[in-house]
């Protein structure tokens, strides 16, 4: 099976968005997660519920949001342009923001697992001896809950590389910049005889999919066995 | 030493207490489950906030300005029931990662590793994966790790409790080793009189939130709201005494207390050593006149101070020895037919057999520290 040379860019253009989009997404996610969990304030149920609104919306709609707050007149897209020159819409960042956004709900979830399962118990001993809020954050509670955030980052990245309605709608379907795997598979089916493109599409996806399943399983047991469980 | 006054309400359940410790050495708070143990240590540790709380200890106050010092800054060492050990530790690295924290505010030199390995029996497990350790060596490694942050006070929240007796016995022997070796103040909470008897030299007797009596072991032995905690069969007086000399035969030691020498087997014992014992109430049998041939060792004079009724059939007879106080318990009619009263000098015989489980070899004397 051998890919032409767009099929290539959409595939190399998938895996680069989805893992930006992972590398972004990642630090807010343990955040969040970590406020969620560890700390009972105002607003906590409105957050986890902003947070698992792209699991319940039409992706259309989160990508029309995106375009309305990022757009070249939205009023953080004109202030990102304004200041520092960055475009976000029709471009391969905005496809990465869109799938972190998208793909967000996810990692939560899988991070707030592992973190619901780290006893604070072993971070009140860490005061005890002498270590601060990031101190004992970085050197009990981070490396515990490892296994959970590995596990939310390689199903985020999974999740992303198939990432379709709100990256069509806030970056459009530009080849080489934006037209990632799902979006050259739904152009190859829009043009007279490109089935064979886009089968040749869906089993690239089909594999990517469960080496990043099978990945995300591989990883956890060997996390699991380093922490001693 | 350190004192204590701290208030916390939470769900109708209130904690209010006043502990004055002068002298260095093992505090016992001691109580029964749900009284309140538990939380004052969290206060204690600073792991709790309290409605009020002033604390010093060996006069460095932990609260400034009005505002209480975080726990990490508190310098106070935690040893917990179930170990808390971070299991992406092996031992080592749980140790460092006390020793790393260490602050140096004691003007005893800081405690290191080359003194807590041995102390502690920790050398053969330092490459183990924590849970590859049995319960009484987690515990060890969670004293090493408390002790090398060079702790000011080291609190104890019953660290045997989890352990099955074997394991306990395990442990003991470790914790009698650093109350007579290093100078560190601690609070030992348990709900085991055993343990009390074994490690502590001051006793806080707390019961539903409060503090009922503090004092040495000798004094609330003989407390009355101490059967309600510790059940009817473990009332007994516990005596000091000194070992005046060991028979090399019998191994019966002798051990001078008031005005009586009691004879005790006592492995540990030797000449000059002073020894804790516990005679159980239960165990002390009462004459009116001096008994004669009987296979009883220890046979001591002394008077009846007061009586006071026990359970419906039984009464708790408070004897003077001189010197010390003892506690027998006699049922209702024996003490009518021996005509027992306030006053009335008495025997009291106690087989050297039932104290033997009892006793316990005492910490040498601690310097004071320079103040």
């Amino acid at each position: 099976m051998m890919l032409t040379a767009a099929e290539v860019d959409a595939v190399r253009l998938s895996l680069s968005i989805a893992l930006r989009s992972v590398l972004f997404s990642l630090p807010l996610a343990i955040l969040v997660a970590w406020l969620l969990t560890r700390r009972k304030f105002r607003g906590g149920l409105l957050l986890d519920a902003f947070v698992h609104l792209p699991l319940v919306l039409p992706p259309v709609v989160v990508g029309y949001l995106l375009l309305l707050l990022f757009g070249m007149r939205g009023p953080i897209g004109g202030w990102l342009y304004a200041n520092f020159g960055i475009q976000l819409v029709f471009t391969s960042a905005g496809a990465a923001l869109a799938t972190a956004v998208m793909s967000f709900p996810l990692m939560v979830r899988a991070i707030r697992i592992s973190l619901e399962g780290v006893d604070a118990g072993l971070e009140d001993a860490a005061r005890t001896l002498g270590a601060g809020a990031l101190d004992r954050f970085f050197t009990v509670t981070l490396p515990l809950m490892l296994p959970g955030i590995l596990a939310g980052a390689v199903t985020a990245f999974s999740a992303g590389l198939g990432e379709f309605g709100a990256v069509i709608t806030f970056v459009s379907n530009i080849p080489g910049e934006t037209r990632t795997l799902p979006l050259a598979l739904y152009t190859a089916l829009q043009t007279p005889g490109g089935d064979a493109v886009a089968a040749r599409l869906a089993a690239v996806s089909f594999s990517l999919g469960l080496i990043g399943l099978l990945a995300a399983e591989f990883i956890a047991r060997r996390v699991r066995r380093m922490l001693g469980r | 030493m350190f004192s204590i006054r701290a208030k916390k309400r939470r769900d109708g359940f209130v904690l209010d207490v006043d502990i004055e410790v002068s002298a260095p050495g093992v505090v016992a708070l001691f109580g029964r489950s749900g009284c309140g143990k538990t939380t004052l240590v969290n206060v204690i540790a600073g792991l709790l906030a309290a409605d009020e709380a002033h604390i010093v200890i060996d006069g460095w106050a932990l609260d400034k300005n009005g505002k209480s010092l975080l726990a990490e800054h508190r310098g106070i060492g935690y040893v917990f029931q179930d170990a808390r050990l971070f299991p992406h530790f092996d031992v080592m690295g749980n140790l460092r990662y006390g020793e790393k924290r260490a602050k140096s505010h004691r003007d005893a030199p800081r405690i290191t590793l080359e003194v807590v390995a041995p102390l502690l029996g920790l050398e053969p497990l330092l490459t183990r994966r924590v849970h590859q350790l049995s319960g009484g060596e987690r515990q060890r490694v969670a004293l090493g790790r408390a002790l090398l942050t060079n702790p000011r006070l080291l609190i104890l929240d019953e660290p045997l409790a989890s352990l099955d007796a074997a394991r306990r016995e395990e442990v003991l022997p470790y914790l009698e080793k650093l109350r007579d070796e290093l100078a560190i103040p601690m609070i030992y909470v348990s709900h085991q009189f055993e343990e009390v008897l074994r490690l502590a030299t001051h006793v806080v007797l707390m019961e539903k939130g409060k503090v009922l009596s503090q004092g040495s072991l000798d004094e609330l032995s003989l407390h009355p709201e101490l059967r309600a905690i510790v059940g009817p069969e473990a009332v007994g007086a516990v005596i000091h005494g000194l070992v005046e000399s060991v028979d090399g035969g019998t191994g019966l030691a002798n051990i001078r207390v008031g005005n009586n020498v009691l004879r005790i087997h006592l492995r540990e014992a030797r000449a000059g050593a002073h020894i804790r014992a516990q005679l159980l109430a239960r165990d002390i049998i009462l004459a009116t006149t001096r008994p004669d041939n009987l296979s009883v060792r220890n046979i001591m004079t002394g008077t009846i101070a007061r009586i006071v009724p026990d359970d419906e059939n039984t009464q708790l007879v408070y004897v003077d020895i001189g010197g010390a106080s003892i506690l027998s318990r006699v049922t209702g009619a024996a003490s009518v037919a021996l005509g027992l009263r306030a006053g009335l000098q008495v025997w009291a015989l106690v087989k050297s057999v039932s104290i033997r489980g009892h006793a316990f070899v005492e910490a040498a004397p601690r310097q004071q520290p320079a103040l």
